[in-house]
């Protein structure tokens, strides 16, 4: 070989978006689980004045984990996959490390500033989007340094052909970056009116077309962050993990377009039965049907990969959290195109129910896959075996009784709800009152909460077992080609 | 133009449109499979991308220029 033989990969800045992951992961699940066990225990708003309220708290808990947990993991996956996959190291380029890292403070210092202000209060009022406008400039500027370290990377690579991870992390990039400029377009207040602090704004869209702008993004924010960019990661972690390749290389083509079609038509499902016109939903609807297709294309594609292979399974754990991942990640996807359907709709839209779809899909899709791509990561980032598989097979059942808890609990919270709030008397009057339905509801609030209590408690272990992996685990002299190398 | 009118052409709209689509669709399909089958290209093994991925790894389909510029300034 030539020089190539001195060259390694260079696992700085993955390193510290991992350890961002892991922070933000528990400052946003503690959170989760805080305002859950406020939903069954009001009293529990009342400990910290305005900032310990289920309204202040949260946003702090969706950015935290969207935001924070989410978007760590898949850079920290980036910095990883994206050197493995082009077969070339960051180390190579004096300029991409500099932009990793400025990518990384500059990231941290925007979250900070974020979690500050979310915690004062100055919000936007758009769900996952209620950053003002100081802040959406710096998530722009955070957002650029990423594409120009991916698109650097791709430039100075030596496989010709982008692996099918890539062109996942490439749509991540574009669709956020199009939806999260569109959707903050906003005005501000002071400097064109005068009116409110100078950190102000109001949208540039108004009514039913802001309604419109707000769920395209918000739709498409799960698809370009919790779906695009996890799909990513499987396709890599998988495969390398058990020694498999893809089982279907052009199914993954095929289930990529299809998905970039799709998925961004079907954000009107989020209004249905509100102002916007009716074909409108319709189109919703249909969309998120169709969405069905590409979703189980992808999900498919990875369960075939284990063909034969099935007994890796009871071997090695992180295999089984990334083919648990990618069941839930099928399970979330039948069930939302489920309750886009408009006559179902009518019973699920704000109910229960629609928070317990969310959930599945981000502790048992998201979260899995998060942990897994990182348990994957740390034996090749810090060159030692992974501290302990018993801890990894407690997590992993302790977490998986927790996310059953908590959607079995919404299920059956979100349809009593629905039932309840459409029930009448014989003579057409409405048959309960709101507060009937959260007396109701108050003993699935607390197992929901106690599911997540379940997930963060797996939270917990994981960080434990990462940090003694990092700090005291025995030291491996070869990079492991394939299964993660674990102490029992 | 009446409203009966505008809905027949949304009508037909509607219809071409969707076997448009499905046209799209199938045709990718076919593209995939044929590529192989005449030996243009072989897409399955660029699953190999993952499990190779080690640094002194051979790339499935190298860049040439740059690995030309390399060995030259290696001479």
């Amino acid at each position: 070989m030539q020089s190539s033989n001195v060259i390694n990969y260079d696992y700085s800045v993955a390193k510290l978006f991992s350890y961002a992951a892991i922070l933000f992961g528990i400052i946003g699940m503690g959170i989760g689980v805080f305002i859950a066990y406020q939903m069954a225990f009001p009293e529990l708003n009342y400990l910290a004045g305005e900032y310990g309220t289920f309204s202040r708290l949260r946003p702090l808990h969706t950015s935290g984990v969207i935001f924070g947990f989410m978007l760590s993991g898949i850079f920290a996956t980036w910095y990883y996959v994206g050197q493995r996959v082009l077969k070339v190291s960051v180390a190579e380029s004096p300029f991409l490390m500099f932009i990793g890292k400025l990518h990384f403070w500059l990231y941290m210092v925007v979250m900070l500033v974020a979690v500050v202000s979310l915690f004062a209060g100055v919000s936007t009022s758009k769900e996952y989007a209620e950053l003002e406008w100081p802040l959406d400039i710096g998530v722009v500027v955070v957002w650029v340094l990423w594409g120009v370290h991916m698109f650097g990377l791709i430039g100075i690579r030596r496989e010709k052909t982008l692996y099918i991870s890539v062109w996942y992390y490439i749509a991540t990039f574009l669709g956020v970056a199009m939806l999260y400029l569109f959707n903050n377009m906003e005005v501000p207040t002071y400097f064109v009116a005068g009116m409110g602090k100078w950190y102000h704004s109001v949208s540039m869209y108004a009514g039913t077309n802001d309604a419109l702008v707000q769920w395209w993004y918000g739709h498409n924010a799960v698809a370009f962050i919790f779906t695009v960019a996890i799909i990513a990661q499987i396709y890599y972690f998988l495969p390398k993990e058990s020694g498999q390749p893809v089982y279907s290389y052009k199914l993954s083509l095929l289930s990529f377009w299809g998905l970039m079609f799709v998925y961004l038509w079907a954000g009107g499902h989020h209004l249905i039965y509100s102002t916007v016109p009716d074909w409108m939903q319709t189109m919703g609807s249909i969309f998120s049907i169709v969405l069905i297709l590409p979703s189980w294309g992808s999900a498919i594609n990875m369960l075939l990969t284990m063909k034969g292979e099935w007994g890796q399974l009871k071997e090695n754990p992180l295999i089984k959290f990334m083919v648990l991942a990618s069941t839930f990640y099928m399970f979330s996807t039948i069930e939302g195109p489920i309750q886009s359907i408009k006559s179902v709709n009518a019973l699920a839209h704000f109910t229960d129910w629609i928070p317990g779809h969310v959930h599945d899909g981000t502790l048992g899709w998201v979260g899995f896959m998060t942990m897994a791509a990182m348990y994957h990561m740390a034996p090749r980032m810090f060159k030692r075996e992974l501290y302990s598989k018993k801890l990894m097979e407690s997590q992993f059942w302790i977490q998986t009784t927790g996310i059953v808890l908590y959607f079995s609990s919404m299920w059956i919270a979100g349809i009593t709800q629905g039932m309840m709030w459409r029930a009448t008397d014989q003579f057409g009057n409405l048959s309960y009152s709101f507060i009937d339905t959260v007396t109701v509801l108050i003993p699935y609030y607390v197992i929901r909460a106690t599911g997540g209590l379940l997930y963060l408690i797996g939270f917990f272990i994981f960080t434990y077992n990462f940090y003694k992996t990092m700090t005291a685990s025995k030291a491996i002299e070869n990079e492991p080609q394939h299964a993660s190398p674990m102490a029992a | 133009m009446d409203m009966e009118t505008i809905r027949e052409l949304q009508a037909y709209g509607y219809f071409f449109f969707t076997v448009f689509l499905v046209l799209i669709l199938y045709g990718y399909v076919y593209h995939l499979y044929k590529s192989e089958k005449i030996g243009r290209r072989n897409y399955e093994k660029y699953a190999d991308i993952a499990l190779n991925d080690d640094i002194t790894d051979a790339p499935v389909e190298k860049i040439e220029p740059i690995e030309e510029q390399k060995q030259k300034e290696e001479q």
